[in-house]
C-alpha cells in the first residue's frame, strides 16, 4: 500500500509537468496560422521563410537533438534535475512567445526571436518524455510497469486536448459578439494561452523540486557505476546500437505515424479536405480524445499481462487496414451533394467596401445554404468590382465551410474515436517497452532518441507529407494516407520479426 | 525464423538507399515545378533529415543479415548491470 501510495505521487508529479510541456508545444502548432500573420507576414519573403523554418526545424530536427543533449545529462547527473531543467526551458520559452511584440512593432527581430524560442521548445520536449517515462518506470512495482507508465502516455493526448480547449474558450470569450471575439483573438487574444501556461509551469516546477531521484539511478550513483559517456555507450557499441535501431524501426516509427494520423492529420483532414467549420473540427477531436483517453491505461495494463509487442503491432495493423475506410467515411459524412437543400431558406448577403484611392470596390457575397437534416454550408466569395466596364477579377477568393448536422457530427466523433483507439494501442505500452530495452546507466539517452525520431520526424512529418501527396496526386483525396500506411507496414513487419514479447523483464 | 530474419536483412539494407533515391527524385520534381525558396527549404529539410535515418536502416539491415537479432533475450540479460 505504501509503495502504491508513493508511486501515485511520482506519477502525478511527472505527468503534470509532461502534460504542460505537451500543451506548450501544441499551442504553437494549433495557432500556426495566427502566429504566421503576426510574426511572419507573407509580404516579406524572408520572414515567410523563417516561418517555414520555425514550423519544420523545431518539430523535426531539434527534438532528436534535445533527446541527445538531455538524455545524456539525465544519465550523467540524474533524471530529476534533467527533467526539471526541460520544464523550466519549455515553460520559459512558451511564456516568452506570448510576450514577443509582433512584426509591425519591432520588425525583423520578431520572427527571429519567435524562431529561437520555438527551437528551445523543441529541444526541451526532446528531453522531457524520456525523463518522465524513465522516472516513473524506475519507481514502478514489478508486474505493473505498463499500467503505471501508461499514465504518462495519456499526457501527450491530454496536452493536445487542453490546448484545443483553451484556444476555443479564449476565442469565444473576448467579446459577446463571436465575430468580434475571433477578431480580438487573432489580434491579441492568442497571447493569453501562452502567458497563462506559466501558472501551471510554476506549480509543476515546485512539485518536481520536492521529488527524490530515481531509486535505480541512486543505486548506480552509490555504486559508482553511472556511465561516463552515455552517448558513446548508447550509440557507439553494437550491442546497444542494434536495440536503438530495433526500437526505432520496429516500434516508434510505426507508433509515431499512427499517433499523428489519428489526431493531427484527422483534424486537419476534417477542416481542410472535408471543409468542416473550425470550431466543429476541434470539438470533434476533443470529444473523441475524451472518450479514448482511458484506453491508454487499459492497454498499458493489459500489456503487463500479455506483453507489449502484440498490442502495439495490433494497433498498427488495424490502422493499416482501416485508415482508407475511416477517412473515406469522414468525406462521406461531410458531403452535401446528396442532401436536399431547403432553397427557400437560402440567405445571400452582399457588401461593397470602397478600395482606397480607387473607384473600385471590394465585393463580398456570402451565401448560406440550409439542408433538410440541419447541415449548413457557408460560401464567401470576394472579388473586386471594377469601375472600368468589362474588367473582372480573374480569380475570386472563395472560402467555404460546412456546419455538420447533429447525426453526422457524432458519427465523425465516433470514427475519430476509433483512430485514437489505435493510438492508445500503439502508445499505451510503449513507454514500458522502451524502458525494458535498455540498461539503467544509459536508459535516458538510449530510449529518448528512437522515441523522438519516431514521433518528431516520422510522426511530425505526417500532416505535411500527407498534404503534399494530395497536391501531387490531385485526384485522390485519400492519397495522403499512403505515407502513414507504408511507414506503419514497414514497422509492423520489422516489429513482428525481430521484437521479442518477453513479459515483465527486470530493469535493474 | 532466424533464417527469415537474416534474409529480411537484405530487404532493409536495400530499403534505405531506395527511400532516399525516391525522396530526392520527388524533391527535384517538386522544386522544378515550383522553384521558390519555401519549396527548397521544405524538401531540403526532408532530404537532410532522412539521410541519417536511411543510414540507420542500412545498419539495421546489416545487423539483421549477420544474425545479431537471433539471440536478443540472452543479450538483454547480459546488458543489465
Amino acid at each position: 500500500m505504501k509503495e502504491t501510495k508513493g508511486i501515485w505521487k511520482i506519477i502525478g508529479a511527472s505527468s503534470l509537468g509532461t502534460l504542460i510541456e505537451w500543451y506548450d508545444f501544441y499551442l504553437f502548432g494549433s495557432l500556426a496560422t495566427v502566429l504566421a500573420s503576426q510574426f511572419f507576414p507573407k509580404t516579406n519573403p524572408t520572414a515567410a521563410l523563417l516561418s517555414t523554418l520555425a514550423t519544420f526545424a523545431a518539430g523535426f530536427i531539434v527534438r532528436p537533438f534535445g533527446a541527445l543533449v538531455f538524455g545524456r545529462l539525465g544519465d550523467l547527473i540524474g533524471r530529476k534535475y534533467t527533467f526539471l531543467l526541460t520544464l523550466i526551458l519549455m515553460g520559459g520559452s512558451t511564456f516568452a512567445i506570448g510576450l514577443v511584440p509582433n512584426y509591425d512593432t519591432i520588425g525583423f527581430a520578431a520572427p527571429i526571436i519567435v524562431l529561437l524560442l520555438r527551437l528551445v521548445q523543441g529541444l526541451a520536449l526532446g528531453g522531457e518524455y524520456g525523463g518522465a517515462a524513465t522516472y516513473v518506470a524506475e519507481h514502478a512495482p514489478i508486474h505493473r510497469r505498463g499500467y503505471f507508465t501508461s499514465w504518462i502516455q495519456t499526457t501527450a493526448t491530454l496536452g493536445l486536448f487542453v490546448s484545443l480547449g483553451v484556444i476555443l474558450i479564449t476565442r469565444h470569450a473576448l467579446d459577446p459578439d463571436l465575430t468580434k471575439s475571433i477578431a480580438k483573438f487573432n489580434d491579441y487574444g492568442w497571447r493569453i494561452p501562452f502567458i497563462a501556461s506559466i501558472a501551471l509551469v510554476v506549480i509543476s516546477i515546485y512539485i518536481r523540486l520536492k521529488m527524490k531521484e530515481s531509486p535505480l539511478f541512486e543505486k548506480l550513483k552509490t555504486a559508482g557505476t553511472t556511465s561516463v559517456n552515455p552517448l558513446k555507450e548508447s550509440f557507439g557499441h553494437k550491442i546497444n546500437l542494434k536495440m536503438v535501431l530495433l526500437a526505432l524501426f520496429g516500434a516508434t516509427m510505426g507508433q509515431g505515424v499512427v499517433w499523428y494520423t489519428g489526431q493531427f492529420y484527422a483534424q486537419s483532414f476534417i477542416e481542410n479536405v472535408c471543409k468542416v467549420d473550425f470550431d466543429q473540427s476541434r470539438t470533434i477531436l476533443i470529444w473523441a480524445i475524451l472518450a479514448a483517453t482511458p484506453f491508454f491505461v487499459v492497454f498499458g495494463s493489459l500489456s503487463d499481462r500479455i506483453g507489449r509487442k502484440w498490442i502495439m503491432l495490433a494497433g498498427m495493423l488495424l490502422a493499416i487496414v482501416s485508415y482508407r475506410y475511416l477517412f473515406n467515411e469522414l468525406l462521406v459524412l461531410s458531403d452535401v451533394s446528396n442532401k436536399m437543400e431547403l432553397v427557400y431558406l437560402k440567405q445571400i448577403k452582399k457588401t461593397h467596401t470602397p478600395i482606397a484611392h480607387t473607384s473600385d470596390t471590394l465585393r463580398t457575397v456570402t451565401n448560406k445554404h440550409f439542408f433538410d437534416d440541419g447541415a449548413m454550408v457557408v460560401e464567401t466569395i470576394k472579388d473586386t468590382a471594377f469601375s472600368t466596364i468589362g474588367k473582372t477579377t480573374i480569380k475570386p477568393d472563395v472560402k467555404m465551410y460546412k456546419i455538420l448536422d447533429t447525426t453526422a457530427y457524432w458519427k465523425m466523433v465516433f470514427f475519430v474515436f476509433i483512430m485514437i483507439l489505435y493510438v492508445t494501442m500503439v502508445y499505451g505500452p510503449i513507454a514500458a517497452f522502451l524502458v525494458e530495452l535498455f540498461p539503467t546507466r544509459i536508459r535516458y539517452t538510449s530510449m529518448s532518441l528512437p522515441y523522438h525520431i519516431g514521433n518528431g520526424v516520422f510522426g511530425g512529418l505526417t500532416p505535411f507529407i500527407a498534404t503534399l501527396l494530395t497536391t501531387i496526386y490531385t485526384n485522390d483525396k485519400l492519397v495522403g494516407l499512403l505515407y502513414p500506411i507504408i511507414i506503419a507496414t514497414v514497422s509492423l513487419v520489422i516489429g513482428a520479426l525481430y521484437i521479442r514479447n518477453k513479459i515483465d523483464p527486470q530493469i535493474d | 525464423m532466424n533464417q527469415l530474419k537474416r534474409l529480411a536483412g537484405i530487404i532493409w539494407i536495400v530499403l534505405g538507399p531506395l527511400a532516399i533515391y525516391y525522396l530526392v527524385k520527388t524533391a527535384a520534381g517538386e522544386i522544378n515545378k515550383k522553384p521558390i525558396i519555401d519549396t527548397w527549404v521544405q524538401w531540403g529539410v526532408f532530404v537532410v533529415v532522412s539521410i541519417p535515418i536511411a543510414i540507420g536502416m542500412v545498419i539495421f539491415g546489416y545487423y539483421a543479415w549477420k544474425g545479431e537479432y537471433d539471440h536478443i533475450e540472452e543479450e538483454l540479460e547480459e546488458l543489465k548491470y
